[in-house]
């Protein structure tokens, strides 16, 4: 692509941006004749331009909407309709302008002359209506005059004059010129116009017919007109076309890159001589500080944009919505000239969007609601930017409804995001704030603008990366506003920093809001109610959590003697409206910091917003205080949570702990010593004539209950009965049963099953004693595939282990008991829980398991939940958790591992899980928490 | 870009294309990295620990002014930690990022053949399969070739929605 063509798909995208602007304006100012000159000029400067480029199809476009904005210069009333038809050409042109960038300068294939057809008819419909019009008159006459002159002049030489009219598409001398000119500036793109801009005037479909001199006056005195003004424009522009140049902006960042590359070279070098006392470097240092300092300072500079370049294509949005919904909306701008970093510009620009679709959609009522409610019938969305000490504070605001406090309620409980009994406690303004949530909506129906499901938490998301905080103020009836905060850049940041369990971290100055000295005799101190540390600070009390608890780094081993009553550093942090203590081992410096980015991989630790290199050259984490906040109302329920102990212990009861007793049915089959198998594995026991034992496909099979049952023997192998009754235990499981096969039923029993002697015989768990006899359990998971290969297939089962300490979610009670037996084989201490909720229950109340074996396929809450919920928690974060599944497909194991499982076994690989475990259990995984 | 436009290109010429490997021993398995995609060789030091990262992640480090990501190649292999040795690091770049992958030693480089390399045997231990490459035989010993497309690929999380 040529360098011209490039320029021009520049210029025109900007110029683009302008008309959808202009345009909506015009719409409610038809009359304002400065608008229509600026839309006319910019939309023929395309034409023109694409003309001498050879780019036919926009010119076509370009041409044909020109057409129609010429009738309305000429006085043709202005419609709604016409005015889309013109936008739909605009992103007509915007979309072959994408493409030709696209394919590198190669205009796209394809046919526009639906959207001529139509815009010529509204050129049609615009003459007829200013026939109709007294006033029409006048246009008529120059309408008529253009393409008398056209007609005389176009196939003669060219004659460079100003009355000289072009035909459509045709390319002045000028023209040409300013296609040349057009690498400078805008400005002085403006001063040839006049001359091309008032012969464009001439309307292709016009009649032929009176001469052209009655024209010419009309002609003239518009063009002075416009000419005075480009000459005003020109003055007051020339000035700032001698000064501003155009930069890439890879260029810009670049230098930005570098300078903050060079901050850091310089803090190091201060800190390398801050070790120094008398150094001579001392004073040329201070003056390469001081330098960088400004240097700094100046490079920001070209980074700041008016937030206004954020909000250019609203105006267009919030027309095309206030069709769409048939709502009348106005939109008002307040500070669109407030500065703003471009990096956080650029991220902010689709959470904007999307709230004002929010207000439009969501905020602002029907007009004849309005109208019943007493307001006017238009709808006002109102955005504001300001400047709040080193912050920008946008507010998108609308004169609606208000947000439906008992809707929200609603909502929050079908999506089960809060039980009612949290929410009567809770205020309306909290209640309000769960539309940040994920997977909220209150749309009552999803429309093509809002209510996918996927909005504010989106928005919130966005805006809580780059350091911001939303928040949210509705009043029923008078509408809603929501305050967007965010940091004035997100480059070079102020920091604290300060060392926990030995490892330095850096927190944002912007939060904290003070530093506490706690010592045993000062006035600060650390008091505790129940085990919650909390500090009296003036007139408040305030909650504590020590850094490396929320960081899950603490290295003691109890954690909640991290906090030092009589000693420690307690950083007060501010996050939103929630304030807290965290408290540290040591508080170093002040640092001012360049945050890089984190890796891709480390991006999900939402603890941290990045990292940086300090002065002595070693990396450091950079603390994001949202992260701290959330973490700190989670460790705050958590404690809580302890307190309640009764119910604590009432769930340890309700879990089924390995070391109760269970009932065991006793058999025999084969050896004379006595086997066992848990007695809640047992569907029946019963006893068939061996004569209507039948063999087929090489397996046998009984008739049972109307199915065929597949028969398992347990001493296979041995003779079998071939007359009398044989005795058989009967497992079902979802519909299936099979007939475990044995010689004599001995006993039910109840008694602890403590499998002392681990088995390598297949079939056999290990030997325990039963009644004073060693026994052998039985291990029906090697059984059960022998009748149905698939039966682990089919189904998943839920285990919640703790080795040494194992916790086994399951909700089938049968997969609970066969493989408890499994792991208490291994040497596990097993507690099972039926579900997530239990496992909840359990964690919550402060029971402590060293891994989690849980299955996938569960109701309510699924194994990935699960998981995610307690990777969530900082307590639980570091706690290995297996899947268990019978769906082992390499999606899954990849769903599996994101969800933040250590591993993910099949179901039926009983030495699988045990492996995984061990391994687990070996210090690798752990250790690396 | 270019890693794969290689792998392509090896893929795709089944003859005597040479690739350069630069070995590491990891556990004492002999693993291969193709030497375009090694940027350093370094000793990790004064590694910082990224609290409530993933295990394998060993830390953040410092290398000349960019900021590595540093692997614990030994936990991302399920194998014990190393025991009072000094352990090495073989910088690599993906998608823009600078990673570090912490191994127990350098080895010399070797110019192999592409079409000597050996599909992954079937029994081999599903988490190793996931990041090799395929197997080189060699004198007395062999050789896994480290895939690091996917050694880093399947590291990679979705960020998780704030809760």
């Amino acid at each position: 692509m040529d360098d011209l063509l490039r320029e021009f798909i520049t210029e025109t995208n900007e110029s683009l941006d302008v008309v959808d602007v202009e345009l909506v304006k015009f719409e409610q100012e038809p009359n304002n004749a400065t608008i229509l000159d600026n839309i006319f000029r910019l939309v023929h400067t395309i034409k023109g331009t694409c003309g001498f480029l050879g780019l036919p199809r926009l010119e076509g476009i370009a041409h044909a909407a020109e057409t129609l904005m010429g009738k309305f210069r000429d006085g043709a009333p202005v419609t709604q309709d016409a005015v889309s038809l013109i936008l739909t050409s605009i992103d007509q042109i915007k979309d072959i302008l994408g493409e030709l960038e696209a394919a590198g300068g190669e205009e796209p294939q394809g046919d526009d002359s639906e959207l001529i057809g139509q815009l010529e008819d509204m050129s049609a419909q615009a003459d007829a209506a200013m026939a109709g019009g007294g006033a029409a008159a006048e246009p008529e006459a120059e309408t008529a005059a253009e393409p008398a002159a056209d007609d005389a002049g176009s196939d003669d030489a060219p004659d460079q004059t100003l009355e000289r009219p072009l035909r459509p598409g045709e390319v002045s001398l000028d023209e040409l010129e300013r296609a040349f000119r057009e690498t400078e500036i805008e400005v002085e793109v403006a001063e040839p116009e006049p001359d091309v801009e008032d012969e464009i005037d001439e309307p292709v479909a016009a009649a032929v017919a009176e001469p052209a001199p009655a024209a010419q006056p009309q002609a003239k005195a518009p063009a002075k007109k416009t000419e005075a003004e480009a000459g005003e424009k020109k003055a007051s522009g020339g000035g700032v076309s001698n000064q501003s140049i155009r930069v890439a902006v890879d260029t810009l960042e670049h230098l930005m890159t570098m300078v903050s590359e060079l901050v850091l070279t310089r803090n190091q070098l201060l800190e390398i001589v801050r070790r120094h006392e008398d150094s001579e470097f001392k004073v040329p240092l201070q003056r390469l500080s001081n330098v960088t300092a400004e240097l700094q300072e100046g490079v920001m500079a070209t980074r700041m944009q008016p937030i206004g370049n954020a909000w250019q294509k609203l105006p267009r949005i919030v027309r095309d919505l206030s069709q769409e919904l048939e709502k009348p909306i106005d939109l008002e701008m307040i500070g669109a000239d407030t500065e703003l970093d471009r990096q956080v510009l650029e991220m902010i620009k689709d959470p904007l969007t999307h709230m004002v679709r929010n207000s439009a959609d969501h905020g602002l009522e029907r007009p004849e609601e309005r109208r019943a409610a007493g307001k006017q019938e238009k709808g006002t969305i109102t955005l504001a930017a300001y400047h709040e000490g080193g912050h920008i504070i946008i507010e998108v605001r609308d004169d609606g409804k208000g947000i439906d406090v008992d809707k929200v309620k609603e909502k929050i409980l079908e999506r089960g995001l809060a039980t009612e009994a949290e929410l009567e406690k809770m205020t309306d303004v909290q209640v309000q704030k769960f539309i940040f949530h994920a997977g909220f909506s209150t749309a009552a129906k999803v429309t093509s603008v809002s209510g996918r499901g996927v909005g504010m938490d989106v928005v919130r998301n966005n805006i809580e990366i780059i350091g911001g905080t939303v928040d949210l103020r509705s009043v029923p009836g008078k509408g809603s506003s929501f305050i967007i905060k965010i940091p004035l850049t997100l480059a070079i940041v102020s920091t604290l920093i300060v060392e926990a369990a030995g490892d330095r971290f850096a927190i944002p100055q912007l939060s904290v809001v003070e530093l506490v000295r706690v010592q045993t005799n000062s006035e600060h101190r650390i008091e505790r109610i129940k085990d919650t540390p909390v500090l009296r600070l003036r007139n408040k009390l305030l909650p504590l959590v020590h850094l490396s608890q929320l960081l899950g780094i603490y290295e003691g081993e109890n954690a909640d003697e991290a906090i030092d009553a009589d000693n420690g550093f307690i950083v007060v942090m501010q996050v939103g409206s929630q304030t807290f203590g965290v408290v540290v081992d040591g508080v170093f410096h002040t640092e001012e910091i360049v945050v890089k980015p984190m890796s891709t991989m480390l991006r999900n630790l939402d603890m941290f917003s990045g990292n940086t290199i300090l002065g002595d050259g070693s990396v450091i984490m950079i603390i994001d205080p949202n992260g701290i906040a959330g973490a700190m109302a989670s460790h705050a329920s958590s404690a809580v949570a302890e307190h309640q102990e009764e119910e604590q212990e009432d769930l340890q009861r309700k879990a089924i702990s390995g070391h109760n007793a269970i009932s065991l049915l006793l058999f025999r089959a084969g050896a004379p010593e006595p086997k066992a198998v848990p007695l809640s594995l047992v569907t029946r026991l019963e006893e068939f004539e061996v004569s209507k034992i039948e063999r087929s496909n090489g397996r046998d099979l009984v008739q049972y209950r109307g199915a065929l049952m597949p028969l398992v023997y347990l001493n296979d192998g041995e003779s079998h009965k071939s007359e009398g009754t044989q005795p058989m235990l009967v497992f079902s499981d979802s519909g299936r049963s099979m007939g475990l096969v044995v010689d004599e039923i001995v006993d039910i029993v109840e008694d602890r099953m403590n499998i002392e002697v681990g088995s390598e015989r297949p079939g056999i768990l290990g030997s325990a004693i039963v009644k004073e006899r060693a026994t052998e359990i039985i291990d029906l998971g090697y059984y059960l595939p022998q009748a149905f290969e698939d039966w682990f297939m089919r189904k998943e089962m839920d285990i919640e282990a703790l080795t040494k300490k194992v916790l086994f979610v399951d909700d089938s009670a049968f997969f609970r008991n066969m493989l408890t037996p499994v792991l208490k084989a291994a040497g596990y201490d097993v507690t099972t829980c039926v579900g997530p909720g239990q496992a909840f229950e359990l964690l919550e109340n402060g029971n402590k398991f060293h891994a989690i074996v849980s299955d996938i396929e569960m109701p309510e809450i699924n194994g990935f939940e699960f998981c995610e919920s307690l990777r969530r928690d900082p307590r639980f974060r570091n706690i290995p958790i297996l899947a268990l599944s019978s769906m082992v497909t390499p999606a899954s194991i990849e769903r599996g591992r994101q969800a933040g499982f250590d591993d993910y076994v099949a179901k039926f690989d009983r030495p699988g899980l045990i492996a995984a475990l061990k391994d687990v259990f070996s210090g690798e995984m752990g250790a690396a928490a | 870009m270019s890693v794969l436009d290689q792998k392509f290109t090896s893929d795709n010429k089944s003859g005597g294309e040479m690739i350069q490997y630069v070995t590491v021993v990891i556990g004492g398995q002999l693993f291969g990295l193709p030497i375009s995609q090694v940027h350093d060789v370094f000793v990790p030091e004064s590694v910082t620990r990224v609290p409530m990262s993933a295990p394998e992640v060993a830390g953040v480090l410092n290398l000349r002014g960019r900021i590595v990501t540093a692997i614990n190649m030994r936990r991302r292999l399920h194998l014990p930690p190393l025991e009072d040795q000094q352990m090495m690091a073989v910088g690599i770049e993906y998608k823009h990022e600078s990673y570090g992958l912490v191994i127990d030693t350098v080895g010399e480089v070797l110019n192999l053949s592409a079409s000597s390399a050996e599909p992954n045997p079937s029994n081999l231990d599903r988490r190793w399969a996931e990041i090799a490459g395929g197997v080189h035989r060699l004198d007395g010993q062999l050789m896994v070739i480290l895939d690091v497309d996917r050694l880093l690929g399947a590291m990679f999380t979705e960020p998780m929605a704030a809760a």
